[in-house]
């Protein structure tokens, strides 16, 4: 049951991408884990997070009794504006998703390959709810950095060598952050960055179904 | 120039037809046009193809043109918080084509614009590019996607003046003014309409160009899901 403990836990998942994020640099934060993202970025470091059903400058959650119907984040959150604020239109959003604007989406993974692949939209039979804006932000912006478990609940590996969920991009993802540790995505295979506390590169590795190069 | 009808009903004359598609603006709840979708339901109009980025909740939204069976398909790209959507589609009654959120808007965007088809990279490798023509640009492989034209657009916008011009607020503009532009139709609503010239001309988010029928009424505004922070002790 120790081995359990060891790595990190969603808000540790979270606080460790939040490194990733560069000063200066537009953002887009999927939901789930990456949303706690928002609460660990380092001090100095100041980023716009977008959010793809039309704001730059998204704010925290109101206090109660503040809400605002006409106010939500991607995941229909009610959320609040800053002094930054900007508000455009779906079509203008994806624009500067497209367009290659946003610099970094810090996104879930159900499934990601050793070539950069990425499921995390459908499970035939099962989930069948939509990829929303996930395939866009994986065509479009500059850097993809995924954030999930490393295994399933039942032990087996999510890190693949190749997917078997439906892709929502090919070849899209730079970084791996997991409950395990860090892993870049290369030429050949994958590259081991960092290792979570406690975590032993060979724990990372018997996790691992991709080919690890380095 | 009024555009003001007295009523949903009264704007929506004369332009449902069983079959048709209509452009629905809103994402998840937030800046739906619910008076008209209501008004959509109350007409019985059926086999409807609705392209819109979610499909309501359970008996709000477009969540109620579904229970009454009047949707034949709907174009979205999300349709996680519907139970009875997910029945009817399961059980085949119900027709879904999913669209990545982006090429839905370019989708609305491009066929207000009189543009037919764009090139994106947005789902190149996945199920989406399936039977679609893929090009190369600039070392890059695009697929081809079609502008949409619809019979009519719904929309729900803050402020018009009677001229059409429209004002949304926050993020509610969402894919109403993307939905608006498509439509050979567009009947917008509104929580108030100001006199001509009260508002800013440098500060219209939609022209009345794009609008050809208004109504004003009082919105329930659903919240889908309330979050809130704890104020912090002093």
């Amino acid at each position: 049951m120790a081995e359990e403990t060891k790595g990190w836990d969603r808000n540790g998942m979270a606080a460790r991408a939040a490194l990733e994020l560069r000063d200066g640099t537009y953002v887009n934060l999927g939901i789930g884990i990456p949303t706690l993202v928002s609460n660990y970025i380092p001090k100095g470091v100041n980023v716009t997070l977008q959010s793809e059903n039309g704001m730059l400058g998204m704010g925290p959650f109101p206090y109660e009794g503040e809400e605002d119907p006409d106010l939500i984040n991607a995941g229909k959150q009610t959320i609040t504006e800053l002094p930054q604020t900007a508000y455009f239109d779906s079509a203008q959003s994806f624009a500067m998703i497209r367009g290659g604007k946003i610099a970094m989406a810090i996104l879930g993974a159900m499934e990601v390959a050793e070539n950069g692949d990425l499921a995390n939209w459908m499970i035939p039979g099962k989930l069948v709810k939509g990829m929303g804006g996930a395939m866009d932000l994986v065509a479009g912006v500059g850097r993809v950095v995924v954030v999930m478990d490393h295994t399933s609940k039942h032990g087996e590996s999510k890190v693949l060598k190749a997917c078997t969920l439906p892709l929502t991009g090919k070849g899209v993802v730079d970084r791996i952050i997991s409950n395990l540790g860090v892993l870049d995505v290369g030429h050949k295979g994958l590259h081991i960055v960092e290792l979570a506390p406690g975590v032993t590169e060979e724990e990372l590795r018997a996790a691992t179904e991709a080919t690890i190069v380095g | 120039m009024n555009k003001v009808y007295p009523s949903a009903a009264a704007a929506l004359e004369g332009l449902l037809h069983d079959g048709m598609l209509i452009a629905s603006g809103g994402f998840g709840l937030c800046g739906i046009p619910e008076l008209l979708i209501a008004a959509i339901r109350d007409s019985g109009v059926k086999g409807l193809t609705v392209a819109s980025n979610n499909a309501g909740v359970d008996g709000f939204g477009l969540g109620q043109l579904l229970e009454t069976r009047q949707v034949k398909k709907m174009i979205s790209s999300y349709v996680g918080e519907n139970a009875e959507f997910m029945r009817q589609y399961r059980s085949g009654e119900l027709e879904l084509e999913f669209n990545p959120q982006g090429t839905l808007a370019e989708r609305m965007r491009a066929g207000g614009a009189g543009i037919p088809g764009f090139y994106t990279a947005t789902g190149v490798g996945t199920v989406i590019a399936e039977g679609k023509e893929h090009h190369d640009f600039d070392g890059r492989t695009y697929i081809l996607e079609r502008g949409i034209v619809a019979d009519l657009a719904i929309v729900k916008a803050w402020r018009a003046d009677p001229s059409g011009n429209l004002v949304f607020r926050k993020t509610a503009r969402n894919f109403n003014v993307p939905a608006a532009t498509c439509g050979k139709t567009c009947v917008v609503e509104v929580e108030e309409v100001v006199p001509l010239g009260s508002l800013d001309p440098d500060k219209i988010h939609l022209p009345g160009i794009y609008v050809h029928r208004i109504i004003v009424g009082t919105h329930e505004k659903r919240i889908e899901n309330r979050t809130v922070r704890k104020k912090e002790a002093v």
